[in-house]
This record gives C-alpha cells, structure tokens and sequence, in this order.
C-alpha cells in the first residue's frame, strides 16, 4: 500500500472510532437524531467562524462549531418546552434552519474557498492527507490525522472519566437529579463533545455521513451486548471495522470512501440484525419455535395428565386419534408428538400414549401455576 | 457508610416540612400552596386522584423541579442533594429496561450519590449491592439482564437500590404500582424494616384498600392539601370527597365498607 492509502486508512479508522464511541451515548438516550441536526447546524457556526479568521484550519472553526451544536440543542428545547410541538417536529425546523443559513453565506460570499457545499455534504477523506502538518522542517503526517485523534482522545477521556455519570444520566435521569448529577449539565457537556465531534469528523466524511458512523457501529453493538461497557468496545470494533471494510469496498468500486464506509456500517448492522445470537431475527426464529414445540408437547402432557385423572386413557390416549381430539391438523399433531417423546415428557406402548414420570410432573407444573 | 452527614437527632422537627408550595408547568399550576410535614419515622403515603400532583410534590421535595413559590425543608435544612439525606424510588415505568446492564449494576448506581463525581463503585460498592439483594431476595438474579425481569423484580431490584442509598429519608413513586399481590406483601415488609430501622418513608400511593393496612400517616392531595395526619383520622368519608371530588358517589357508596374491612385487617 502507498503512503497515501496508509493515511486514508488511518483516517477513517480514526474517524469512525471517534463517532462510534459518543454514539453508544446518542442512541441509548435516544437522542439519535440530534446528531443529524447537530452534525447540519455547524456548518452555520464553521462559515461565521471562517468569516472571522479567513483560515479553514484555525481551531476557531471548531469552536464555532460548538457553539452552534449547543445552540441547536437549546433552540430545539425552547422550541419543545413552548408545549407547542413534538421533538421530531422541533428538530426538523431547528437544523435545516441553520443549516441553509450556513449554505447561504457560504454560496453568497465564499464562492472560490475550498469549502464548498460538496465538501459539506460527502466530505474529502482521499484528499485530505495532501494537507500536511509541517512544523519544525519536518513532516508530522496529515493535519486531519492529528485533528480526529485528538478529538478522538478528548471523546475517550470523557467517557472514561464520566463513565459513571453518563450510565446514571442516561438510565435514570431522575435519581441522578435525585444523587445531585445534574442530568441536564451532563446532556450539555455531552452535545458539546458530538458537535466537535461532528466538526472533526464532517471535514473528512460529510455532514450526513458522520450520522451514519455515529448511529450504525452503537446501533449494532446494542443488539450484540448486554453491558454498557461492552457495548463501547463492540461499537468501537463495529467502526474500525467499517472503515476498513469500507476503503476497501471503495477502492475496489472506484468509489467514494465515504459512501462506503457508512455503507458498509449499515450493512454491519443488519448482519447484527439478522445473525445476533440473542437478539438476531434468526436466534429469535429459532427460539420461538423451540418454544412453540414445546408448549405444544406440554399442551399434550397436560391433555393425558387431565385424560389420566379422569380415568378416560381409554379412549384419550390413542396415537390415532390424537389429532381429533386436540383439533390440531396431523402434521402438527405428529411434530407435537415428537418433541414430547424427545424431551422424555411422554412414551409410547403401540399406539397408545403416555406420560412419563417427568411429563407427569411437568404437566402437573403447568396446571397449577396461576 | 459514615460519609452520612451528622445531623440533630431532633425527633420534635419533621423529616420533610413543605410550606406554600406552589408549583406550575409553564402557567398551568399543578400544586396551589401546599403545606405538607412528613414526621420522622413513619411509614406515610401521599394520595389522591390522577393529575392531584403526587409526583411533582415528590420531586419538588428532591429539588429536581424547582417551585414557583414555597419553601421546602429537609430535617430543618434547605435541602440539597450531595447531602444524600433523601433515597429516591422512581416510578418503574420512567426509566428503560431495555438499558444494556444487569441487575447488580442498577443497584449499585444508588451508590453514586455517596461516590461523588468520578470515583468509580469499588468491591466494598459491590459487596453492599449483594447485601441488598439478599434483603429483597434478588440475589440469585444479581447478574441478570434487566430487560429479563418481571414488573414485580424491578420494583424489588428498585427497593434494593434504595437501601443500598441508606438515607435517612426515603421518597417512593408508585412501589406497588403493577405488581402482583405476593409482590405488593413482600414489598410492604421491607418498607415496615425501613421503618425499624429508623428511616422515614414517604410512599405515593393509588389504592385506598390497603391503605390502612400499609401506612401510619397519609396525606390526601388534589393539586392542594386536602387533609394530613395519622391514617385512622384522615380516612374519613368525608376528607375522601373532598380529596375525589367528581367520584364522591362512587366513593361514598364503597369506603364505608373498604374503610371497615382495612380496620379488620389491621387488628
């Protein structure tokens, strides 16, 4: 591989660890969405800040950046609080607000600059390694690369630094009001750290695409763990390996790397969605017909254990005419009937049925519980 | 557990004094000049129709909302929160079940308070949640998801985790709200040891069936303070109208019988 593609590799490794890990956080608060709106509403902050400077690299950018993922948080919360519309409805009319505001300025007065709408909406992951951080005499490497690593480990130190807190906040802001948390400072600090985020990230993949590697990697890690912290590694896991996979995708398409990678972030979730050994459509498939053999072989169990008490084996217990007398069709009656002989609920003597000692006790089990 | 702050073990000042209390949602006032004292050492319960502003009372004591007017004092104090004087049981439908962590976790989290900002839960954290559970009777399911829980064990791994808070003071909302009748007797016992113990329990409350039964002190609200004071003197048919308002019929035809049946059981 060329140094070129090393960096390009390394960036969007970078990058999606960085929005994987503040993501684990938006999806659990349900708050999903806001990274949208926020990663829109900066380019509002970044073209005023840029206004100012004139320098596309100043780190005002990020700070105006910032400021305007906060303001869209307080607007869109004035707007809920007013009683007048819903969340969905408050951040549909807050983001694009801002967002066009920022297209505005930036199409009236910054025609010839680098950053033009294009570069907003898909980012330019391939081209940022040409723009060097040269201090010294010397080569340190691509300046994105320093800027999503350090934003990357500001996301880590938070994290792990407000790990206990940001558990509480999210699972149960009333007791963590209750403990003194303040869940609402915490939201802020929080929607703070994804507008940087947001800003580091949207420079190399876009503002919509930074939505893809903030949401997908958290969503599916969701669906592969039951522990908080567990979830942060998959996630991160789930990022890394969506960057990788989605270079390659691209170079082998010809493709956007960009596209790719929230791609293939997507076509990780649904892998998760599909194949999740709890939580997965096919774990479940296959859970609920175990569970539906089995209730219909305790069904049976409890049909003999009532047939027994009545003294009526006679003429209940005939393999036959199982069918009948549960009105259920043969094929299912035989299936039924196999389940139970595997779990040792029942036997057979010809073509009579009946119960085991367990099918007796489990039959009994299942009559008695209310 | 001594981080507990000293306070005046003056049994003659209320738990929790609330004087003038008013509290609104935007200009819609949903508690009108509340005056409310929950004495020390007693189980109480605080009830009253849909919409009479049982929670809001609840977390306008905590400080989580803030009144329009009124004061608000915690064993004589202002109340703040790091002082840790007041455990909180929220309702078990505000918070989601399907959160990734298990049950020994969510107890645990009613250490934080005690913790402060940053310090993370240590083994003697760890080894004070096992003990809670085993009050409750939880343990065996201390490393269960808790989306795999039932109504009635979450309200229990609830309760666990405000024991675990150890506070003077306990605020409850809802304790019984869909939970079995098994679940309910089981819970009502844990309250009483609370009490035994020393601490004081303010329980909102819906079912004025057991009533009597589960609580020394009760205070009817609807929006203001319909009546308060000891169980046997507020429960009248009377206080109930005032309380229920629209429902006086109903309520006039059956708490004759109910309040009879809860003296029954008591005795």
């Amino acid at each position: 591989m060329s140094p070129h593609q090393i960096d390009v590799l390394v960036l969007a490794s970078l990058v999606s660890l960085a929005c994987a890990l503040p993501g684990v956080f938006l999806v659990l608060r349900k708050v999903a969405l806001m990274s949208d709106a926020i990663s829109h509403a900066i380019l509002f902050g970044i073209v005023i800040a840029f206004f100012v400077v004139k320098n596309l690299n100043s780190p005002l950018l990020v700070f105006g950046a910032a400021i305007t993922g906060v303001l869209t948080v307080v607007l869109t919360e004035l707007l809920i609080n007013s009683g007048k519309l819903k969340k969905d409805a408050a951040i549909g009319l807050v983001f694009p607000l801002l967002f066009s505001l920022g297209v505005i300025l930036l199409t009236r007065y910054a025609g010839d600059v680098h950053l033009d709408t294009q570069c907003v909406l898909f980012g330019e992951i391939a081209f940022a390694p040409f723009s060097r951080l040269i201090a010294g005499g010397r080569d340190w490497g691509p300046l994105a690369t320093w800027v999503i690593a350090g934003v990357l480990v500001m996301n880590i130190v938070f994290i792990a630094a407000f790990y206990k807190e940001l558990k509480l906040t999210t699972f149960d802001p009333g007791l963590a009001a209750a403990l003194g948390f303040y869940p609402a400072v915490i939201n802020y600090i929080f929607m703070t750290l994804i507008s940087v985020t947001a800003v580091g990230a949207f420079e190399l993949v876009g503002s919509i695409l930074v939505v893809a590697l903030m949401i997908a990697p958290p969503a599916a890690a969701y669906l592969l763990t039951d522990r908080l912290g567990h979830m942060l590694f998959v996630s991160a896991g789930m990022g890394v390996l969506s960057a990788i996979s989605g270079y390659f995708m691209a170079q082998w398409l010809d493709a956007s790397i960009a596209g790719s990678m929230a791609t293939m972030s997507g076509v990780l979730f649904f892998l998760a969605f599909i194949f999740a050994p709890e939580r997965g459509i096919v774990a479940r498939s296959v859970v609920r017909k175990y569970e539906k053999w089995n209730f219909a072989s305790e069904t049976l169990a409890v049909h003999l254990l009532q047939a027994e008490q009545a003294h009526a084996e006679e003429s209940e217990s005939v393999v036959k005419h199982m069918n009948e007398h549960m009105l259920w069709n043969d094929e299912y009656t035989s299936e039924a009937i196999a389940q139970g002989l595997k779990d040792g609920l029942l036997k057979r003597d010809g073509n009579r049925l009946s119960l085991t000692k367990l099918g007796r006790e489990k039959a009994k089990n299942s009559l008695s519980r209310d | 557990m001594n981080e507990t702050p000293k306070q005046p073990l003056d049994r003659a000042i209320p738990a929790i004094d609330v004087t003038d209390l008013t509290m609104a949602y935007r200009e819609k006032p949903v508690l009108w000049d509340v005056d409310f004292q929950a004495p020390q050492h007693q189980l109480m319960a605080i009830v009253g129709p849909n919409g009479a502003g049982k929670s809001t009372l609840i977390k306008s004591i905590l400080g989580i909302l803030k009144p329009a007017a009124g004061r608000v004092l915690v064993m004589g104090h202002q109340y703040r929160p790091e002082s840790q004087l007041i455990g909180y049981v929220p309702q078990r439908g505000s918070v989601d079940w399907d959160f990734p962590t298990n049950v020994l976790d969510v107890v645990m989290m009613g250490r934080y308070g005690h913790l402060g900002w940053f310090r993370q839960p240590s083994k003697d954290d760890r080894k004070l949640a096992v003990e809670c559970l085993e009050k409750v009777g939880m343990v065996d399911f201390m490393h269960r998801q808790i989306s795999q829980l039932s109504g009635g064990q979450q309200q229990r791994v609830f309760i666990a985790r405000a024991f675990i808070q150890d506070a003077p003071i306990y605020l409850m909302d809802e304790p019984f709200a869909g939970v079995d009748a098994a679940t309910e007797k089981s819970i009502i016992v844990l309250l009483r040891e609370l009490k035994t113990r020393g601490k004081t329990v303010v329980c909102v409350h819906h079912d004025l069936q057991t009533l009597k039964e589960y609580f020394d002190y009760v205070m009817l609200l609807n929006a203001r303070a319909v009546a308060l004071g000891p169980v046997d003197e507020v429960l009248t048919p009377e206080n109930l109208r005032r309380c229920y308002g629209g429902r006086a019929a109903f309520l006039a035809g059956i708490d004759e019988a109910r309040l009879g049946r809860g003296a029954d059981n008591k005795s």
